[in-house]
């Protein structure tokens, strides 16, 4: 490569060159991202099967979610892949200036999709006794939406679990990703990642953006599909 | 220890006859190809052996031929035995329309049989020899198995759900019935007898079973009993769909789809009535009111109340 | 036509990865993949063992009818733990993990697998998986099987469910890192002029088996975490009472479970090629339809789930699909055993213990393959599922297949390990004993799954006593075969005679360098311009 010379950064004894280096490290992170496709495959699988078996119920824990949250979450998520993807250019651009501007960017987006959906999605669905095995207690409203689409409740308690088991996955995900922001940011400021280590960068872009398209499929089949917009 | 040492199950339904041929066929196969494979390598293994301590054999590459041949010639034996066994398998699993109906609930760690007729029975089965004879089955918790060496059928009994398996004795005697599929600290001793008895012995054991209702008399005390009648009239009122002429009969559900009520259908409409019905779910569940013994009783009662064609018949 | 045979007595290199440093510190956080896969070594023997008295104890209780020597409960938290310890934590980590560790950088010219650091942290998850797993027998045990079938593992089975899952969870992760790590070492660290197709059968082997790690593990880890929640919360999931379905469970769990068992079976098949190849100093016959099959066998697994629950009640139309692919997946196994038996052909055959163990392996894997169609085809997997039948067959593949692998795998490289060899008499020995014991334990079990025994059941009907009996026998027999190996092992580790580097006289890179190697493997990263089996071109050797 055209940069080998500035490529201060180590190369392990087990590689040959910084190249063979960087080509390993971003084809692990696609395994991992293919493992992690599975992960969520069983999940999205039972999903369809007790959708398909229990629809009515379905539709109604559909339209008890707030669809303005998922919006929300939709765009940050899309906003911060954009900025992600800006960070890996400044990366291979060696702009340290920009790097550290955009992992921030998208470092503040991503705590404010965990934060609002805790604080707020998540203790609200508390306080509504719409969490299966911890506060299930559904309101009054929630029975009528329930009874509206001819829907049991043991069925409805099926939806928030894998609602909260999907999102709740997806949550963990973004958490972890926070925390490799957090660390990329404080080797960025050491210079260790403009200083050659820039693949760094790309993997953990990879990472967050699976993160993000995991979100993609999230929304629609949680929020909208519940027939809603029929 | 040794006055009784199989190397054979009983060989005692229809079925168990068809099955022992293809296993046969199956095991000379296998014998055939380990055979095969032993005398190929011990032969080798002794004509090849390393005679020189740094000998270094001829080297050649494969042969295609070769490779195809041991791969198109199990193909095609794999495709034979696929057919056989497929069929034998769509004859083990469509009972005869005659067939004689006994209910089953696997229950921890128990069996319990339910004759329509009435007489019912734990972890004993009486059946007559050469009748065919459908087993309905559930389970009231984990998963159990109802297999019969002897008739070489076997099906998992599911909660939830109701599976059948059918069987045509050919042979009288006591055969062993266990449970197949582990389910929890009793699982070795969820096991019976099956007894196939000749037409004579086998009516006499009916009647001999005393204090014992049909499963529909039984159905209809509990239809009055948990208060299905408050609704629910053989022939219907408006807004609660007849009884009479529903077992067998279309149903249309809610999201569109038409199925036949059968047993399923009947179960699922009793226990989780909001979930399958054509109908405004008004009806309370009974889930956990009754178990399913008595789910088949009144199963039993709305079947007697015959099916569509019957129905039509009396309104002429 | 022979080699160079100069007749010198080997010696140790002077520093070689074994000495190059000491202390406990030097091996607990190593990350040398020759030391790292030591340290599996001793783990999973360890595991072996108590997997292994836990059969000893089932066979001796099974001797009576009434059962000789405990209670029903016990005998099923026995078979649980036995079947979870020798699966997630022997089987499946052996080869790949003992073996595929040592070997595979070694054998395409590489200093390290291409993550040192994560193969590290993978042992260290498998060790704490496999704590909290021996927690939850140590603290009263699981009684549910290791299939965990639902409704009886969520809602009524009242062992450590829970603790078990979390092991099982745990150990998945160190499995699918090292699959990871595997896959990227062999796609992206051969050594210059390493071609696919100059590889050994053994990567192959390997990195379908990486492939499976990857894409089966997530799914039954995820399937674990559902088994949790479920019992934590109990919530409904695979409840049927709540709506839920215990199929979905068994759906998951098989989606995993059937690439699960070619985990077990193909690196012992990688293995045998190898053992093949050298114990007949020659090119293994059919080389490309060998490694294609190890993939095909990969990719067709994860499509034949459906053939364990012929009887669950899923329609008669989706069992055809399973079983026809069922079929399919046996097909890639023929070819194997046909071509290393075509290898044996003209060779130069050994009757040292590895080549005996390959011959084994050949024989007890046609067996267990041949058997396993009569549990792929419809009509009769009716009357033999869940009998000893399915015990007898997965044992021979198991059992007959993966562990005579396994071992004759540890013979062939433990002089590459140690630098020493091990007493050939014994080993020959040990190996017959095994092979005899194993068919004695195993044989039987076909005809009692026949007849119509179940399987797990502490208690039978006594006409089933007389096999049993044999079978008990067999395994005692197979007891002290296993066990004699780990005496000459250990002892030769010490006093063994030196091996030099290559004292089999085959081919492969890892015969190249010294025994035991250097840390870094190779002083100059080697440029490969010959196959994998090269044998009769001593030229290339010389130099």
């Amino acid at each position: 490569m055209a940069d080998a010379h500035v490529s201060a950064a180590p190369v392990a004894h087990q590689f040959d060159d910084f190249q063979q280096q960087t080509v390993a490290d971003t084809f692990g992170m696609w395994l991992f991202l293919a493992t992690e496709v599975l992960f969520f495959g069983g999940l999205f699988c039972g999903y369809s099967l007790y959708r398909n078996l229990y629809f009515e119920a379905f539709t109604a824990g559909s339209h008890l979610l707030k669809i303005q949250y998922g919006a929300f979450y939709t765009v940050l998520l899309i906003c911060s892949s954009l900025t992600m993807a800006l960070g890996v250019r400044a990366a291979q651009l060696r702009q340290k200036h920009a790097l550290t501007i955009y992992l921030i960017l998208t470092w503040i987006m991503g705590f404010a999709f965990v934060y609002v959906k805790l604080r707020y999605e998540w203790y609200g669905d508390y306080l509504e006794g719409l969490i299966p095995g911890v506060n299930w207690a559904p309101s009054r409203e929630s029975l009528e939406m329930v009874n509206h689409f001819h829907a049991t409740l043991p069925h409805l308690a099926l939806f928030f679990i894998f609602y909260f088991c999907m999102t709740g996955l997806h949550a963990l995900h973004m958490i972890v990703g926070l925390g490799l922001l957090t660390t990329l940011l404080i080797f960025t400021q050491q210079g260790k990642v403009t200083g050659g280590n820039y693949n760094w960068v790309e993997i953990v872009g990879l990472y967050w953006h699976f993160v993000d398209i995991v979100w993609i499929f999230l929304f629609p089949l949680l929020y909208l599909i519940g027939g809603r917009y029929v | 220890m040794w006055h009784s040492f199989p190397f054979h199950p009983p060989q005692a339904s229809t079925l168990a006859v068809e099955w022992d041929y293809l296993y046969f066929f199956l095991t000379a196969l296998t014998i055939f190809f380990a055979g095969l494979i032993f005398a190929a390598v011990f032969y080798f293994a002794i004509k090849y052996r390393r005679r020189e301590k740094n000998e270094v054999p001829p080297q050649y590459e494969g042969n295609l031929l070769l490779e195809l041949t041991w791969t198109i010639i199990p193909s095609l034996i794999c495709v034979f035995i696929f057919i056989w066994s497929a069929h034998l398998f769509m004859r083990a699993s469509t009972p005869p329309a005659n067939a004689t109906e006994v209910f089953v609930v696997g229950k921890q760690w128990m069996w319990k049989v339910q004759h329509p007729e009435g007489p019912r029975e734990i972890n004993e089965l009486h059946v007559p020899v050469n009748e065919p004879v459908k087993l309905t089955m559930t389970s009231e918790d984990v998963i159990h198995d109802f297999g019969v060496p002897a008739f070489r059928i076997k099906r998992d009994v599911v909660p939830g759900m109701y599976s059948t398996e059918w069987f045509e004795a050919t042979q009288t005697g006591q055969y062993h019935l266990f449970c197949d599929q582990f389910c929890g600290m009793g699982h070795p001793t969820m096991v019976g007898s099956i007894f196939v008895m000749s037409h004579e012995d086998y009516s006499r054991w009916l009647t001999s079973q005393l204090n014992s209702k049909p499963m529909f008399a039984s159905g209809e005390l509990l239809y009055t009993q948990l208060g299905c009648n408050t609704c629910h009239t053989p022939d219907g009122k408006p807004g609660v769909p007849p009884l009479r002429g529903l077992y067998g009969s279309q149903v249309k559900l809610q999201n569109g789809k038409t199925v036949t009520a059968d047993d399923a259908y009947l179960r699922e409409s009793i226990l989780g009535p909001e979930a399958i019905v054509g109908y405004p779910p008004t009806m309370p569940t009974y889930q956990g009111q009754m178990n399913e013994e008595e789910v088949l009783q009144l199963i039993a009662y709305i079947k007697s109340l015959g099916s569509p064609g019957e129905r039509k018949a009396t309104q002429q | 036509m022979s080699t160079v045979a100069v007749e010198v007595t080997p010696t140790l290199p002077e520093v070689h990865y074994l000495n190059a440093d000491y202390g406990w510190r030097s091996w607990l956080f190593t990350t040398d993949h020759k030391r790292i896969a030591w340290l599996y070594l001793f783990a999973i023997t360890g595991f072996f063992a108590v997997g292994g008295l836990m059969a000893t104890l089932m066979r001796l209780n099974l001797v009576e009818p009434q059962g000789a020597l405990m209670e029903p409960a016990s005998y099923n938290k026995l078979f649980t733990a036995h079947g979870l310890i020798m699966i997630f934590f022997f089987l499946a980590p052996s080869i790949p993990t003992v073996l595929g560790n040592f070997l595979i950088p070694i054998m395409i010219g590489a200093r390290d697998v291409a993550f040192p650091k994560l193969n590290l942290l993978s042992w260290y998850i498998f060790m704490l998986a496999g704590s909290v797993f021996m927690l939850a027998v140590i603290r009263g045990g699981v009684d549910t099987g290791w299939t965990l079938y639902t409704p009886l593992s969520t809602t009524y089975a009242n062992g450590h469910v829970l603790s078990a899952a979390v092991g099982i969870f745990i150990s998945g992760f160190s499995s699918i890192l090292t699959g990871l790590n595997f896959m990227v070492t062999i796609h992206k660290m051969r050594a210059p002029g390493m071609t696919w197709f100059r590889l050994p059968l053994f990567i192959w082997s390997l990195y379908a088996t990486s492939v499976i790690f990857v894409l089966a593990m997530p799914v039954i880890a995820i399937t674990l975490a559902l088994i949790a929640l479920e019992r934590v919360f109990h919530v409904g999931i695979f409840d049927p009472a709540l709506g839920g379905d215990p199929i979905l469970f068994q759906h998951l769990f098989w989606f995993f479970g059937h690439p699960e068992v070619y985990i077990l079976i193909l690196p012992s098949m990688g293995v045998i090629s190898e053992l093949v190849a050298a114990g007949c100093r020659k090119r293994v016959f059919g080389y490309s339809f060998v490694a294609f099959s190890s993939v095909a066998i990969a990719a067709i697994s994860f499509m034949v789930w459906g053939l364990h629950m012929f009887l669950t009640g899923q329609s008669v139309y989706a069992g055809f699909v399973f079983s026809a692919l069922s079929f399919a997946v046996a097909i890639p196994s023929a070819i194997k055993v046909f071509n290393w038996t075509a290898t044996m052909h003209k060779a130069s055959v050994s009757y040292d213990a590895p080549m005996l163990y390959a011959i084994g392996f050949i024989g007890l894997f046609t067996i267990g393959g041949l058997t396993g169609l009569f549990l792929a085809s419809l009509g009769t997997d009716v009357h033999l599922h869940d009998t000893y039948f399915v015990v007898a067959h997965f044992h021979y593949v198991m059992v007959g297949g993966a562990i005579m692998g396994y071992l004759g795998g540890l013979h062939l490289w433990w002089p590459k390990m140690t630098g020493k060899l091990y007493p050939e008499a014994w080993a020959r020995f040990a190996c017959l004993l095994v092979f005899a014991g194993f068919n004695l334990t195993f044989g039987p079990q076909f005809i009692l799954g026949y007849l119509g025994m179940p399987r797990r059941y502490a208690v039978y009907p006594p006409e089933f006593q007389v096999l049993n009996v044999m079978s008990s026998a067999g395994a005692s027999i197979l007891a002290v075969g296993y066990f004699i190996p780990l005496v000459y092992f250990t002892w030769s580790a010490f006093k063994g005679p030196v091996a030099g580097p290559n004292p089999w006289g085959a081919k492969g890179l890892e015969w190249t360098i010294p025994s035991p190697p250097p840390t870094n493997n190779f002083d100059v990263t080697p440029i490969v311009t010959q196959e994998a089996y090269a044998y009769g071109h001593e030229e290339a050797h010389v130099g």
